[in-house]
């Protein structure tokens, strides 16, 4: 057998979860999952150096680890930090967090557009789901928002770069797609803006993806922009053979029309496996794809509305209660009321019931 | 007159050449650790002499130089951080125009202590002039064998570089001076890894300031325990004092870290005195980014001590009552002068210096201009006062370097200790534009705390 690792014991929220060495405080919550999962919007788990920018992912460090049980001095970004053995992390449990992470997301928001209505993310948007969670409902910002010229980066991708929350996820996906470094950030501070070497078209066969891991709407894709909302879309897995990458996509449908084509994406918003620029842009003929069954979104998102997939209904407990036996009715209430007649169907009466209707005689 | 460890020899002429420096005993501290010292000794001896990091942190530089990580292969380096660029602070300046050797022998003696055999100075890109000095002294210190390889027969090698920044305030912030000195864009990396272990190119490194480095040189002359005499208490030594503002004579003093800070203000020797016999309002003891203190508070401590220039004492009673050290960039506001004014011009050189990187520093300090901005014209609410002080405190800290708590902590001690000035220009939105609050009172004496009965 081989050498037993040893595992770290991490309490996140007074839950405790044990990880190997190495992994991030936010990985450790995201073992557990549910509410203890700070929100991340710029880390991402595929890309090597992502995250530790929005700061949106805050915790609170109350114990440092069992060796040096001193707590941190700082709220630390939980997308990098590494657990510790016996690290104690308060996230929803500390008041101050919450405090410093609405905070964040209001300073996410201050050059935001209020643009949702028009924006093809709208549905989809992890600054949205942040902000109806964590966001106040009104900004004290009273100051003329700053905007920038939408350009393209490439024939097929088009860059709003007013929505962006700067992130750097593209750039991280640019960089380590491609070998030459042409996407990056240009300027500094609040002026500063995601662009292309000279404005330089990006190509190449894997650049869809950094659509993908856009967060907002600020990287769009010019072959679905104002098509549709993406909420009266069906999306569903489907895989097609491509000798560029897996060919497992989710397409999003209306009747037999493909609208789109997206990777697959897991329940924290990150894609399962990048798919390629044919496979995303050019295979929008269903005859093109396999497809496998609809595809399951969290029943929270707009997206899932109306669709009463996975819903459970609720089970039944009497004869569990009961040990088995069926309930027995104490009362017959037709057997002392006048006023319910199951044996006069409402259906049967042409016009509006009138109490002729219910006549005992009848 | 105080003693002097630094500036002893500024005064003689041609001292910035190699002949006078080593004519006035320059070198001698490099010849005496190459004769007679360990490496080991010598960090030893920085530990003993209780040496602060001079940049701003304060912290000791003995400690910061045992914790370089020392893997078997992998080079090291010493970075000097010259990239100067807090408002009011311009004592490096001084050091490297003046005695370029100074630094460079404090180079040279830290690079053999930590085992560096490459050293790169990392100076502003506003200081345009002062890469042509120090690559002149470099010049000349390898003609005489003080660089290079086989330093004097010691088998230790050595090459120190200057580099240019390309003018950011972001990369005088270690992580992000790396980052520039790498060629990437200057924004501060995620600690952990700190430089110690993952530095400059992935090895480790140790980032000191050029006042710490040149400091080196007087510690190994006299002795890390003679060193520790000067000052008092945990301050221990000298430091270089960058003064500014409404005083009769700016400029970079070396003080012992033993003197109150009103005679620092109102001496001879020293600033000598607030000219056209205008009083003293506030000051901001330490560089741009530290606590702005009012009149009576920068003299006497909230517990009614006299306050002195040392670290302790100057943050005595914390941010409520208290400043910091800082960088030694020691502006000085008499009562002509606007808080909100000057709050507004501290606010705008933090927007523009923020990197963008995260989002609290990125939007937050674009915000608290703005905010002041109204106010300082006349357009502010009552509630913009609170606004900005939530605004500071939801960015303080959240940050993934210093310069967030840096462009927050002006602004927190302008309204904790000015608030009825704000309230003034907003409550008095014309007469605001056309004069000051003036002193009000802020110089009047603290009402000092009864000792607690017994």
């Amino acid at each position: 057998m081989s050498e037993e690792k040893k595992l770290f014991k991490v309490k996140i929220d007074n839950i405790t979860v044990e990880v190997e060495p190495g992994t991030t405080i936010l990985n450790a919550a995201r073992q557990i999952g549910g509410e203890v999962v700070p929100p991340a919007m710029c880390y991402y788990s595929k890309l090597q150096g992502s995250g530790g920018k929005c700061r949106t992912c805050l915790v609170k460090v109350s114990k440092g680890s069992d060796a040096d049980p001193r707590p941190m001095p700082k709220l630390v970004a939980s997308c990098r930090t590494t657990v510790m053995d016996g690290m104690e992390v308060a996230n929803i449990t500390s008041p101050e967090v919450l405090d410093a992470r609405k905070g964040v997301v209001e300073f996410l928001l201050l050059n935001h557009p209020l643009d949702c209505p028009i924006c093809d993310q709208a549905g989809e948007c992890d600054l949205q789901n942040l902000s109806y969670e964590h966001g106040a409902d009104a900004t004290r910002y009273e100051f003329k928002r700053r905007t920038f010229d939408k350009i393209d980066i490439g024939d097929k991708i088009q860059l709003h770069m007013t929505r962006c929350i700067l992130c750097y996820r593209c750039v991280f996906t640019a960089d380590q797609l491609t070998n030459k470094r042409e996407h990056g950030i240009l300027g500094r501070g609040d002026v500063s803006e995601i662009s292309t070497y000279i404005h330089k078209n990006l190509d190449n066969d894997f650049i869809g993806n950094v659509i993908d891991v856009c967060p907002v709407g600020a990287l769009t894709d010019k072959t679905f922009r104002f098509k549709n909302r993406v909420w009266f879309l069906k999306p569903v897995d489907a895989h097609c053979k491509c000798d560029k990458c897996s060919g497992k996509v989710a397409l999003w449908m209306r009747g037999n029309e493909v609208f789109r084509v997206t990777a697959r994406k897991d329940k924290y918003g990150e894609v399962e496996e990048f798919i390629c620029d044919t496979c995303r842009f050019d295979r929008k003929d269903v005859k093109d794809w396999v497809i496998e069954g609809p595809r399951n979104i969290d029943r929270h998102s707009v997206i899932s509305q109306g669709h009463y997939v996975g819903v459970q209904q609720p089970k039944e407990t009497f004869k569990a209660v009961m040990d088995g036996r069926d309930p027995k009715l104490l009362m017959d209430i037709h057997a002392v009321s006048e006023v319910n007649r199951p044996d006069v169907d409402l259906s049967k009466i042409e016009g509006p019931a009138h109490s002729n209707d219910f006549d005992k005689k009848q | 007159m105080g003693r002097k460890l630094l500036l002893d020899k500024a005064h003689i002429e041609g001292i910035r050449y190699y002949k006078t420096y080593r004519e006035n005993g320059g070198y001698a501290a490099a010849e005496k650790v190459f004769k007679t010292m360990k490496p080991d000794e010598v960090t030893e001896e920085v530990k003993k002499s209780g040496l602060r990091g001079r940049g701003g942190a304060g912290f000791p530089t003995g400690l910061k130089w045992s914790f370089l990580a020392k893997p078997e292969g992998v080079p090291r380096y010493l970075v000097c951080n010259a990239d100067e660029s807090e408002p009011g602070t311009f004592k490096d300046r001084y050091l490297m125009e003046f005695l370029p050797h100074l630094l460079i022998e404090g180079l040279l003696i830290s690079s053999y202590a930590l085992g560096a055999n490459t050293t790169y100075i990392y100076i502003r890109g506003e200081y345009a002039w002062i890469p042509d000095i120090l690559e002149e002294a470099i010049r000349d210190a390898k003609a005489a064998g003080w660089l290079g390889k086989n330093i004097q027969g010691s088998g230790f090698d050595l090459e120190i570089y200057v580099q240019r920044g390309a003018g950011a305030y972001i990369c005088g912030e270690e992580t992000a001076l790396l980052e520039s000195l790498e060629g990437k864009r200057g924004t501060p990396r995620i600690k952990p890894p700190f430089p110690a272990v993952k530095g400059l190119y992935q090895c480790p490194t140790v980032v000191n300031n050029v006042e710490t480095l040149a400091t080196v040189v007087p510690i190994i002359n006299i002795g890390g325990e003679e060193y520790a005499k000067y000052g008092t208490g945990k301050s221990t030594g000298t430091k270089l004092i960058s003064a500014c503002g409404n005083i009769n004579k700016p400029g970079v003093y070396e003080i012992e870290m033993n003197i109150s800070v009103e005679e620092f203000i109102y001496s001879e020797e020293y600033c000598g005195g607030i000219p056209n016999g205008k009083r003293l309002k506030a000051c901001i003891p330490g560089g741009s980014s530290v606590p702005i203190v009012p009149a009576n508070l920068l003299l006497t401590t909230a517990k009614g001590e006299k306050r002195m220039m040392t670290y302790e004492s100057l943050s005595d009673g914390g941010f409520q009552t208290g400043t910091m050290m800082g960088s030694g960039g020691f502006i000085v506001l008499d009562e002509d002068q606007c808080v909100v004014r000057h709050t507004l011009t501290l606010a705008r050189f933090y927007h523009h210096e923020s990197c963008g990187q995260c989002s609290p520093c990125r939007e937050g300090t674009g915000w608290m201009e703005k905010v002041l901005k109204n106010i300082e014209n006349g357009k502010g609410k009552m509630s913009d006062i609170d606004l900005l002080w939530d605004i500071q405190r939801r960015i303080e800290g959240n940050t993934i370097c210093p310069l967030g708590d840096a462009a927050a902590w002006p602004v927190a001690a302008a309204i904790r200790h000015f608030r009825d000035e704000f309230e003034w220009h907003v409550n008095n939105p014309s007469e605001a534009l056309t004069r000051n609050f003036g002193l009000a009172h802020y110089a009047d004496p603290l009402p000092v705390p009864a000792p607690a009965a017994v």
